[in-house]
């Protein structure tokens, strides 16, 4: 197998320009995708390639083009609908969750809706209180969709293309930060299973779980423990809804101890919701009790010096691996 | 005049009334939950338009959505089941009165948030240009739903990408119990489609050969032209929003204004003049064996089974 280097933004590319190669009923709409290559640049040449009927610029009206994707979806598209980022996709949210999530249920199963829709998450640099939403737990909490957070190249492109091939609504988030970022990506094609977490890297000492950008954070955060002589596993869940419960249990069980880090508020997050399962499925497994680090509970502020401090830090995280550590709160 | 098609239209439009007026009976005994939205006085608008469908089209509603389903084609029985919650119901008990669907028949519901059907009508129109397909989407929607985003952004893209859709606002002049003139500035909500532009026509509601002919146009411009419209049809309910709202925000005297004009009576009286007095009677009795086959379907069918509950969140 053929190995190469390439970017997010090429990975998600060759993801969406494959899967529109294998079936015509794929396509791509939302802003700035066709004719400026995307906002974030991740459909270049798309247009080019698949011309102006499959690789559609909407104005903005994220409500409108999100319902458009999905009526088409209802009788037989498979749309993948871009948001610039989701901070957009709050005003396209009631077709999301109310119509996407439901429709095939409100229907006893007469509606399927093999629909994705993609776009930047989470915090930037500097990018003020509005465009640093995380969204990705607010969106999890909905049955009826599938949530995908991947982190790594290889990941995205696998990923993505196993949500354009499934069946079901799929939201997809990526990072303004990191579709720059590089990683090895086979040249054969490959998918990655939604549902199925990975270890990114193995330990016995205690376990960090996280998801999307903060897989990056978090195996600083186990490369600077090691240097403490601990030894921490990493598991990338990759996908949060379904969760596959069964490698969380697995790592817990072999490790006894937890960190999750996450950026998302804690109140009514995903990290919580972590912790219950955790801790009811197998409390008698466990040695601490489970560390959460999270965003802190303010809108993002502007400023350089205050937004460092609202995210997970390498700093808060290690010292939340200490108290789990050490067994204390 | 076409003596099958007036008894047709006359039989499609009591279908709808006698359901509806049973629904009411059943709502009252507690066997139906929820909201009930009826539509009666609606009939001729969803008749008249269903008239003049070719089957490969597709119609989407919002929750007043009994009247679309049966002019549709679809069945008393499983729409009666729907009410009242049962596994043999219309989305086997998991909708309800607002979500009606039968795919099947190209209808696709019965969606509950006023407006977010419009970019999903859209939606369907938009896969028939992609396919090459000449089928239309008809959608309906009512006159409360003439302000908000979905409708607007809908409208906006469908005509940018010259969709083959048809909008219909059923103004019945009340936003739940709001009447229009405090809801929007114009008496023609046809207006609503200029600054996008797209095609426009105002029909009375209660007139079923004027909305048939509206309609024709309409539809016939989406399938050949590839171009949307705005319709608005001028009707009236003679129930409340819901069952739960006794309507006293207006006169008993403008109900009976609208009642004396009424299009299954007026229908029925021509049938009369044509002298199909038999005909119209036949007619009368099937419709009502059909509803009470109907509600005794609904009735004497099963629950749905308490270990489906998580059935159909995925595929």
């Amino acid at each position: 197998m053929s190995v190469r280097e390439i970017s997010i933004r090429d990975a998600l590319r060759e993801a969406m320009s494959e899967e529109m190669r294998r079936d015509e009923r794929v396509f791509l709409v939302g802003e700035e995708v066709g004719g400026y290559n995307g906002a974030y640049k991740c459909s270049r040449g798309m247009q080019e390639e698949f011309g102006k009927k499959r690789v559609i610029d909407a104005p903005i009206a994220e409500c409108g083009f999100s319902g458009v994707g999905i009526g088409a979806a209802m009788v037989g598209l498979r749309p993948i609908v871009e948001y610039m980022t989701f901070n957009f996709s709050l005003v396209a949210i009631d077709q999301i969750i109310n119509t996407a999530a439901k429709a095939r249920l409100m229907s006893a199963g007469q509606f399927t809706l093999p629909i994705v829709f993609r776009g930047a998450g989470g915090a930037a640099f500097q990018l003020g209180a509005q465009h640093a939403n995380s969204f990705d737990g607010f969106y999890a909490y909905t049955p009826g969709l599938i949530v995908v957070a991947p982190a790594t190249p290889y990941d995205m492109k696998g990923l993505l293309k196993s949500s354009i091939r499934d069946d079901n609504p799929v939201v997809f988030f990526e990072s303004e930060l990191t579709y720059g970022l590089k990683g090895e990506v086979p040249e054969e094609e490959y998918l990655v299973p939604i549902g199925k977490a990975e270890v990114k890297r193995a330990g016995t000492d205690l376990t960090i779980i996280t998801w999307s950008k903060n897989l990056f954070l978090s195996l600083e955060v186990a490369e600077a423990l090691s240097a403490e002589g601990v030894s921490a596993e990493v598991l990338d869940l990759r996908t949060l809804r379904p969760l596959d419960t069964e490698a969380v249990l697995k790592s817990v069980a072999k490790t006894h101890r937890v960190l999750v880090i996450q950026e998302q508020h804690e109140v009514s997050s995903y990290g919580a919701y972590l912790s219950h399962l955790i801790q009811s499925e197998i409390f008698d497994e466990l040695d601490a009790p489970i560390g959460l680090v999270s965003t802190l509970e303010a809108p993002m502020p502007y400023s350089k010096s205050l937004e460092a401090v609202i995210l997970p830090s390498q700093e808060r995280c290690l010292e939340a691996a200490h108290r789990v550590l050490e067994g204390s709160r | 005049m076409d003596q099958e098609l007036i008894t047709d239209l006359y039989r499609q439009m009591l279908r709808i009334r006698r359901f509806e007026e049973e629904a009411a009976r059943l709502y009252t005994e507690r066997k139906i939950g929820g909201f009930l939205h009826l539509y009666i006085g609606e009939e001729a608008v969803a008749v008249g338009a269903a008239s003049v469908m070719e089957p490969q089209d597709y119609v989407m509603t919002a929750y007043r959505c009994h009247g679309h389903y049966l002019a549709r084609g679809g069945s008393a029985r499983e729409g009666m089941a729907e009410l009242l919650g049962k596994e043999t119901g219309c989305a086997k008990g998991r909708g309800g009165s607002m979500h009606f669907y039968d795919l099947e028949k190209r209808f696709m519901g019965g969606w509950g948030i006023v407006g977010a059907q419009v970019p999903l009508a859209a939606g369907i129109a938009f896969a028939q240009n992609y396919t090459d397909s000449d089928a239309v989407t008809l959608c309906y929607l009512g006159d409360g739903a003439i302000n908000i985003g979905a409708f607007h952004e809908g409208l906006a893209l469908s005509a940018l990408w010259r969709l083959p859709v048809v909008y219909v606002i059923e103004n019945n002049h009340f936003a739940m119990g709001t009447p229009l003139e405090k809801t929007a500035p114009i008496d023609d909500l046809s207006l609503r489609a200029l600054g996008y532009p797209m095609a426009r026509d105002t029909v009375d509601g209660h007139d079923i050969f004027a909305v048939r002919s509206t309609m024709h146009t309409a539809i016939r411009r989406a399938r050949e032209k590839k171009l949307p419209t705005l319709i608005e049809a001028k009707t009236y309910r003679y129930r409340g929003h819901s069952m739960a709202d006794p309507a006293k925000y207006r006169t008993a005297e403008e109900v009976d204004q609208w009642k004396a004009r009424d299009p299954i009576k007026t229908l029925g009286e021509k049938l009369e003049s044509l002298g199909m007095t038999a005909a119209k009677s036949r007619i009368d009795s099937e419709v009502e064996a059909e509803i009470q086959d109907a509600v005794e379907f609904a009735e004497s069918s099963a629950m749905p089974d308490p270990a489906t509950a998580l059935d159909y969140v995925l595929v």
